[in-house]
């Protein structure tokens, strides 16, 4: 008896004592790997920044500043992550990636990210691309790493089942207009059953979007969707919709990625980063070539920011790191790894750049067919802070029509209510 | 605490003793020959005193640890959502204005919210009523003298250990409306294909399956738990009488684990009505993984996600949606113990 009595207690006092351990230990800091002077840094990115091989260059010259990435799989994830930390206070990492169209929502909240201007870096970014990492106030919250012009990807072999031209500067004559590209696309899928013109009605609207000046807000930043331009814009993407040039996958979804690989799509809308996208997903495939054009112009898509959260422990290594990696020198580097178009002026007219080649896109001189794409682009659309959120809520209006759960009609109407949700 | 381990046997034993045995040790430690009186009480000596105290508070600190947990992951939690969803609350800018009920009326006025709730009562019923159903006959068949029992058994368990993130990328890969199995088996067998991310039903079938993957086999181990400790002689006497197995199982496995059943049953009305994982993993359409662009398989957990964290990232409306699904929660659970109740006195136990 007395023996389990105490056998009991000792229990009873030993899961409790266990216990409190376990929320105390909960409540402690998550730990800083500091080991012997060594800063540990982390570098959250998404999708590919091909920034492997460069973070190795670093940790192997700097000994006492190491570098760690953080991947994740689309901006989407990472922008709720982003989101979650800041609320939070805590967790993020100490060098965080934006993606281009967030920045504006990033810049409204500059309190909580470090001033990283330097005016050893005046110059180094295209004019566009420096702006929009600055704030209001002149001061410059984030590095921009890439740009995004744009040409177009497309299936050689396909085309020539459809008794299209198959080389790159012939292609590159079909395309002058939006009109002449889905008109194209018209016939494409008359001739080639089971295939449809472009990847994803999101993309296409996407690069569309891109062209036009003032999308989703006005000049003094409020939110005005029911403008005539968004509403035609609309309509021809949802026509091409219904004409069955659209796989009608949602875009980074798996059948968008298996359609890679099942000859789903003949045409996609290629900003540089893109490349290494397709080129992933589409192993083992052959035909895929890049067109030096783009319907209505150029157009950017997306390109990145680096910024620095004030949550970070070591801020000026941070800074630092930032600065190295986005200097035209490594950009270069990420453009041979992932074709991620460097956006500083320097890098431009590199020789290496405007050389680069691309086996997987039938030696496809890249490097000057982006180049020529960027020089085409006239139009820097507005995007305030609300861009991104609408983005989101105008691609799910699209997604509706895609897989036929709504009318085209029966679909604005929701988007106008869930834009309506978010002032 | 330790004071305790130390007490001297005699008291130490009364820790657990009903009360009677306490007042007669007491009477013994008395003085003999000094006849008590009964008006006033003997003074205790100090180990006297801890023992008492050992006897009265030790049942409530031995429980305590469980409380003030609760209290504090639990209770504050509740509390605090409910004065969230008082103010005008963003992700970001933090506390508002005090806007009394308006978060809830915001909410209610919200046609997602009604799909959400439709979606997340389809998919629990998808769910919660076959899962059990499986589950019993799963362990009623792992209740027999199989060969390698245990295999079996630790097997029934492998899907609840299996990572998350794999089991997106199974179910991808079976669901996918263009490239997926279950559609490519379907065309192969020249049946037409199924739009599993279009179709409202047909995501929460979908849905419903990867929750009942998940669930079945740790319900059915439950079960089996509960199965084992039957005792043998009612199944003898049982097939002496002549009943078959099936007979068997009817009326003296099911009777006999009526309280487990119970206990399944509302613990997986609980689990069912707040299905959030899944149901996210499966939305690879929508960039916010929001549950369909048309909120096909939008559940009410999800909902309190996507106002708090998705584009409008308003804590208010999310906390009022998580007390809106709260008192959901609570009616299902009081219909539950009706329903049960009667259940279990229909069985005259």
């Amino acid at each position: 008896m007395q023996q389990t009595h105490r056998l009991r207690r000792l229990l009873a006092l030993g899961t409790a004592g266990a216990l409190s351990l376990a929320v105390l230990s909960a409540c402690g800091d998550d730990g800083d790997d500091e080991a012997g002077g060594t800063v540990q840094l982390t570098i959250a990115t998404f999708n590919e920044f091909g920034y492997e091989g460069l973070i190795e260059e670093w940790n192997a010259e700097h000994p006492d500043i190491q570098v760690k990435q953080k991947k994740l799989g689309t901006w989407d994830e990472a922008k709720e992550n982003l989101y979650t930390k800041l609320a939070a206070g805590s967790g993020l990492s100490d060098i965080e990636a934006i993606e281009g169209d967030a920045m504006p929502a990033i810049l409204a909240e500059s309190d909580a990210f470090e001033d990283l201007t330097d005016p050893e870096l005046d110059g180094r970014w295209l004019d566009f691309k420096a702006e929009g990492g600055t704030n209001s106030e002149g001061q410059m919250i984030g590095y921009a790493t890439d740009a995004g012009p744009e040409g177009i990807c497309y299936r050689a072999d396909l085309f020539k089942k459809a008794g299209l031209p198959t080389d790159r500067d012939e292609v590159a004559k079909l395309f002058p207009t939006w009109d002449a590209y889905f008109e194209v696309g018209e016939q494409f899928v008359k001739k080639v059953k089971g295939v449809a013109w472009y990847d994803a009605t999101g993309g296409i609207a996407q690069a569309m979007l891109n062209q036009v000046e003032y999308p989703f807000e006005k000049e003094d930043g409020t939110i005005d969707v029911e403008n005539p331009e968004l509403e035609a814009l609309y309509e021809t993407i949802t026509s091409t919709v219904e004409k069955g040039l659209s796989t009608r996958n949602a875009q980074w979804s798996d059948d968008w990625v298996a359609a890679f690989q099942n000859d789903g799509f003949a045409t996609m809308p290629c900003p540089g980063w893109m490349l290494g996208v397709i080129e992933g997903n589409a192993e083992g495939v052959k035909g895929w070539d890049l067109a030096d054009a783009f319907p209505g112009g150029g157009g950017n898509w997306g390109g990145s920011y680096l910024v620095v959260p004030k949550q970070s422990k070591h801020p000026e290594e941070a800074k630092e790191f930032a600065a190295w990696i986005t200097a035209p020198e490594q950009q270069l580097k990420a453009f041979a790894a992932k074709g991620t178009f460097p956006s500083q002026v320097e890098a431009l007219d590199d020789e290496t750049l405007l050389s680069a080649t691309n086996e997987f896109f039938n030696n496809a001189p890249v490097g000057e067919i982006l180049s020529n794409r960027a020089k085409a682009i006239t139009v820097q659309p507005y995007k305030g802070q609300h861009y991104s959120d609408i983005l989101q809520a105008f691609q799910n209006a699209l997604l509706r029509v895609d897989d036929g759960s709504a009318s085209p009609e029966e679909s604005w109407k929701t988007f106008l209510s869930d834009v309506e949700s978010l002032a | 605490m330790t004071s305790d381990v130390d007490a001297p046997t005699g008291e130490s034993a009364t820790a657990d003793s009903p009360a009677g045995r306490r007042v007669r040790s007491r009477r013994r430690n008395g003085q003999p020959g000094d006849r008590p009186r009964l008006t006033r009480r003997p003074r205790l000596t100090r180990r006297q005193r801890l023992s008492r105290w050992d006897v009265k508070l030790s049942p409530y600190l031995y429980i305590s640890p469980f409380f003030l947990l609760f209290l504090v992951v639990g209770m504050f939690p509740l509390v605090y959502t409910a004065y969230v969803s008082l103010f005008d609350w963003g992700l970001l800018s933090g506390k508002g204005e005090f806007i009394g009920l308006d978060n809830y009326r915001d909410v209610l006025d919200d046609p997602v919210f009604f799909k959400a709730l439709v979606n997340t009562i389809s998919i629990f019923l998808l769910s919660s009523g076959p899962q059990v159903v499986i589950a019993l006959v799963l362990a009623g068949l792992l209740d027999t003298r199989l060969r390698a029992r245990t295999l079996w058994r630790m097997s029934i368990l492998l899907p609840f250990v299996v990572a998350p993130v794999a089991v997106a990328i199974i179910f991808g890969n079976l669901f996918g409306d263009e490239y997926g199995l279950i559609n490519n088996a379907l065309e192969g067998l020249g049946l037409g294909q199924v739009d599993w991310h279009t179709n409202r039903f047909a995501s929460h079938v979908a849905i419903a399956t990867m929750v009942n993957w998940r669930w079945t086999g740790y319900n059915a181990l439950i079960f089996l738990a509960a199965m084992q400790a039957v005792p043998r002689d009612l199944y003898e006497s049982a097939a002496m009488d002549g009943a078959g197995r099936v007979r068997q199982f009817v009326s003296v496995t099911l009777p006999m684990i009526r309280p487990t059943l119970i206990f399944v049953i509302i613990t997986s009305t609980i689990g069912g009505l707040q299905i959030f994982a899944e149901p996210r993993i499966f939305d690879d359409i929508t960039a916010t993984r929001e549950g369909g662009p048309n909120h096909q398989w939008t559940t009410l957990t999800m909902q309190i996600y996507n106002y708090g964290w998705g584009r409008s990232r308003d804590l208010g409306e999310a906390s009022a949606t998580a007390w809106l699904l709260f008192l959901i929660i609570v009616v299902f659970a009081l219909a539950n113990f009706l329903a049960t109740k009667r259940f279990a006195k229909g069985g005259g136990r």
